[in-house]
């Protein structure tokens, strides 16, 4: 299942020529107004449809158009500028170098892997879209440069991982690109010197507020994005004002693919949307506040959504919450050894492994220059001898991730599944205060599930906690298995997991799904094992009434504590998590 | 405060250099300059919360900051860098590079304090940006390369902070700001100046400013410690009616279409509010805070349990502000009702988990105090 507005055909079957057609609309539109509609979205692993896709974008932009691919993590100095080493070695004065996103004026920036951003990275590149300039404030410089361009972010298209949401949200397009054939170009020279006259009716404008409304879209960016869309349309047409047809494209393209519900739906989101059938079948009755061409928006809107949405939108509200966590695997590019908290220069030799301050060597050596120089003749203007080097200093971060893994079975259910929850917020409150990161796995029925991928938000945490259903059967097994991909997945991102597992121990589904305890108690085991070879530090929390000699025997198995827990003793548990913690 | 304390960076060190950078042409304009004009702030629809807030602190500077919490799209930025535009020009020390006040004789900076007569000149007020990503040395100020390395004279190039003294430093994504700056900002805020010991520098020189910050705590939580700097916090949501959203997208496109003529279009509203924020200010001393208005501050703090006493300080005097703002002669519980939610919010011993809003809490406690 795709996230709500990605899916556009099957894998394999031939592109929906109308899905075509609108895609290649948009990569024109992006090219007629590519700052106003600030870019787009690209679902789905690299190809030729992606490749296609930008192929047409690239070929409809003016020639020496600026055209830059970054990968999802580099360094300030690049992306925003600073000091060019060389050019100031050589000149002996200070020389400004320019980032990637001054570069990339008036063109296109394109963003590889970008479910993998960081946060920070991505409000960087958010708050230059917004101003349309680049803010520099580094290494002494001070400096706006303008940065007018288009944003392509791509992504994996792997279910739950998205671009940050600061970015997708100032995207006008979220496509899931499909094989787009090559097409004789029309003028976008003359569209783009029409689109400042383009008049955009009143009424239109009203249509896609109203839809956008009444499809759940939130953000006042999409119906923003809709009339710039409507705009660009009407100028690639030649026209003087956007019709409806402009408006329904525009509706298809930027509203559809983020409904969060179908118009129809009058109860409030959470409630599950009726089947797909019916919700096909009924037609939005004529109330007064909709004109007819905001009705008219919504049907191109409603024909846009791809079918097997509806399921999709009924697991919207978990897909939502997963999609929110745009530090989900942020860490995971910061593995190189010499990150941390920058925690000042301090002198030193530059020895291999050692980061060299820059700005802060040339501020050492600055004054002593005129000595240096003084009976010189010729050789480099800038002498920096040894006494000036400064390194980098970082702390290394000592960040943990506790990763919470709940059992959330009928059996556990029984045995206090609430009590459980409380107790998993008790533990909450203490990561908050030694700001930990956590993530939350849960399990029932035939697996298990990320719930919550780490992050620093424990309202989020706690939101999903309070989510969690119970009831079926109980897959240890699956749950120490996702328990494990995320501890390594948190190790490689250069933070220390800390595994909790809260269960009754009454493993009775094994990892193929099948039922029966001995099979589910071997395989839990088997998982287990590697927990400990790993030495992930471990607390497993036996929430039955009475202890379980085989939780013991599986916290053994997984080198954990265990914590019988007959009852919800907020202080020891708390204890007991902060000594494995230690 | 000594002058020997206040700035050393003569050329002790620098070999060959004359004194300190004091001809250097003066700071730079307060708004960035910025490719377009600021969406102008009159014209900004909803949001009553936020806008009353930022017009607070730009009528009592001590309040402490604003922070805005809230969703995507809201509009955050643009009412922040509005507030460049629409803020009357301040007075300052005629080509003072840290913008003295020449009317305060005790907060002037080394520079201005060694002049023989103090020259004033009109500037805008500084509305200054802190883009992440920024390093320590723009923040701070530090050593000046440029010149260093050219003449082999140690002088301050001052930094952000310097540019931001009498007016608004603000951050946007401030929970994503690195926390070797929070520290930085946590200290320079507390102490109104900035003190500079780097590369043989020693600076210290006046920066009070008022801190203004967004995000969205989504994102990442904010540091208790920061979050207690601001006077203010507001949060900010999505409008959720149809006319609203229309008006905001109708004005937003004309103004992206046309930026000069619409902010011309809206020059009017814009300088009535400039003259009611220079009145506000103007008849601020004037304000009476009755015992009944003290006493019901008090009460509602006990009620929601603040910590310490600056919450019921920052209320009486945005409460002030804004009878101020409304043209009131008096602090009476309408003023209290309106601004107790963004003075206490922030406040409240929280418990992080708790669901209940915090804006729901003090809207309780108000109902409690006040009477529905």
């Amino acid at each position: 299942m795709t996230a709500p507005g990605d899916g556009q055909a099957p894998p394999g079957a031939a592109p929906d020529p109308a899905v075509a057609e609108d895609q290649r609309a948009a990569a024109l539109l992006l090219a007629v107004d590519p700052a106003g509609l600030g870019g787009a979205v690209l679902r789905g692993p690299p190809g030729p449809e992606r490749e296609s896709w930008l192929a047409v974008l690239r070929a409809s932009l003016p020639p020496g158009t600026p055209w830059r691919r970054i990968p999802a993590t580099l360094p300030d100095s690049r992306l925003l500028g600073g000091l060019d080493l060389a050019a100031t070695l050589a000149a002996g004065r200070p020389v400004a170098e320019r980032g990637v996103l001054a570069e990339t004026d008036g063109g296109v920036l394109l963003l590889g892997m970008a479910e993998r951003v960081a946060p920070g990275l991505a409000a960087r590149i958010a708050a230059a879209m917004d101003a349309r300039e680049v803010a520099l404030e580094r290494d002494g410089l001070a400096r706006r440069l303008p940065a007018r361009f288009a944003l392509v972010a791509c992504d994996e298209g792997v279910e739950g991982e998205h671009a940050p949401e600061a970015l997708r949200d100032r995207l006008a397009f979220h496509l899931r690109p499909v094989l787009l054939t090559a097409a004789p170009l029309v003028g976008i020279a003359a569209a783009r010197a029409r689109l400042g006259a383009v008049r955009v009716p009143a009424d239109a404008l009203e249509a896609l507020c109203g839809a956008a409304l009444a499809l759940g879209i939130a953000s006042l960016r999409a119906p923003l994005f809709a009339l710039r869309a409507a705009a660009a349309s009407a100028a690639l047409a030649g026209r003087e004002a956007a019709t409806s047809d402009d408006v329904a494209l525009a509706a298809r393209l930027v509203l559809a693919p983020r409904a969060t519900r179908l118009p129809e739906a009058e109860a409030p989101p959470p409630e599950p949307p009726p089947s797909e059938q019916e919700a096909a079948e009924q037609v939005p009755k004529g109330e007064d506040s909709q004109g007819p061409l905001e009705e008219r928006v919504l049907a191109a809107v409603r024909a846009a959504l791809p079918q097997g949405l509806l399921a999709g939108l009924g697991a919207g509200m978990r897909e939502a919450a997963r999609r929110a966590a745009p530090e989900g695997r942020a860490g995971a590019r910061q593995a190189a050894p010499l990150r941390g908290r920058p925690a000042g220069t301090r002198p030193g030799a530059l020895r291999e492994g050692a980061r060299l301050a820059l700005v802060e060597t040339l501020r050492a050596a600055a004054p002593w220059q005129p000595f240096r120089r003084r009976g010189q003749i010729g050789g480099p203007r800038l002498l920096v001898r040894r006494e000036d080097i400064r390194l980098r200093r970082f702390e290394a971060p000592r960040q943990t991730t506790a990763i919470f893994v709940v059992d959330a079975s009928g059996s556990a259910a029984l045995h206090r599944l609430a009590e459980a929850k409380g107790a998993v917020e008790l533990l909450l409150a203490d990561c908050y205060v030694r700001r930990d990161r956590v993530a939350l796995i849960g399990f029932r029925g035939l697996g298990a599930e990320v719930l919550l991928p780490p992050t620093a938000s424990l309202v989020r945490a706690k939101r999903c906690l309070a989510g969690l259903p119970g009831g079926g059967g109980t897959p240890l097994a699956a749950g120490l298995d996702a328990a494990r991909d995320l501890a390594q997945s948190c190790r490689r991102a250069g933070r220390t997991p800390l595994l909790v597992l809260l269960t009754d121990g009454r493993a009775n589904v094994a990892r193929d799904g099948t039922g029966g305890r001995a099979k589910a108690e071997a395989d839990a085991l088997d998982a287990a094992r590697p927990l400990r070879l790993g030495a992930v530090p471990a607390l497993l929390v036996d929430t039955a009434p009475r202890p379980q000699p085989f939780a013991r025997e599986l916290a053994n198995a997984m080198g954990a504590r265990y914590l019988p827990l007959p009852l919800a003793d907020a202080v020891r548990l708390s204890g007991a998590v902060r000594e494995v913690a230690a | 405060m000594h002058q020997a304390l206040t700035e050393r960076a003569r050329e002790e060190a620098g070999p060959a250099g004359p004194s300190v950078a004091r001809g250097r042409p003066a700071r730079p304009a307060g708004a960035a300059p910025s490719g377009r004009a600021p969406y102008p702030f009159a014209a900004i629809v909803g949001q009553e919360e936020m806008l009353r807030a930022l017009l607070i602190a730009a009528i009592d500077g001590s309040i402490g900051g604003v922070l805005v919490l809230g969703d995507r799209g809201t509009g955050k930025s643009t009412a922040v860098r509005a507030l460049a535009a629409l803020l009357p020009p301040m007075k300052v020390v005629a080509g003072c590079r840290f913008g003295c006040d020449p009317g305060d004789a005790a907060a002037l900076c080394a520079d201005c304090r060694a002049l023989p007569r103090l020259r004033t000149a009109e500037a805008p007020v500084p509305v200054v940006d802190l883009p992440l990503g920024a390093t320590e040395d723009r923040v701070a100020g530090a050593l000046d390369i440029e010149r260093a390395l050219a003449e082999g004279v140690k002088a301050f190039e001052p930094g952000l902070l310097a540019r931001a003294h009498r007016g608004f430093l603000y951050i946007d994504e401030v929970n994503l700001l690195e926390d070797h700056l929070v520290d930085l900002l946590l200290d320079v805020a507390a102490s109104g100046e900035n003190l500079v010991e780097r590369e043989g520098i020693s600076v210290r020189h006046p920066a009070r400013f008022v801190l203004v910050g967004s995000g969205n705590p989504e994102e990442g939580e904010l540091r208790p410690q920061l979050l207690d700097r601001f006077g203010l916090c507001v949060e900010v949501r999505t409008p959720a009616d149809v006319p609203t959203r229309i008006e905001v997208i109708r004005r937003r496109d004309a103004y992206e279409r046309d930026p000069v003529g619409f902010c011309a279009a809206w020059e009017k509203e814009q300088s009535r509010l400039r003259r009611r924020i220079l009145s506000a200010r103007g008849r601020l001393a004037t304000i009476e805070v009755p015992d009944a208005a003290l006493e019901r501050a008090a009460r509602l703090c006990l009620a929601l349990g603040t910590d310490g006493l600056r919450g019921e300080l920052t209320l009486i005097r945005a409460a002030r502000a804004l009878a101020a703002l409304e043209g009131r002669d008096r602090v009476g519980d309408a003023e209290l009702r309106a601004v107790a939610p963004a003075a206490l919010r922030h406040r409240l011993r929280r418990n992080p988990l708790d669901e209940t809003s915090s804006a729901a809490r003090v809207e309780r406690a108000v109902a409690e105090v006040f009477g529905p």
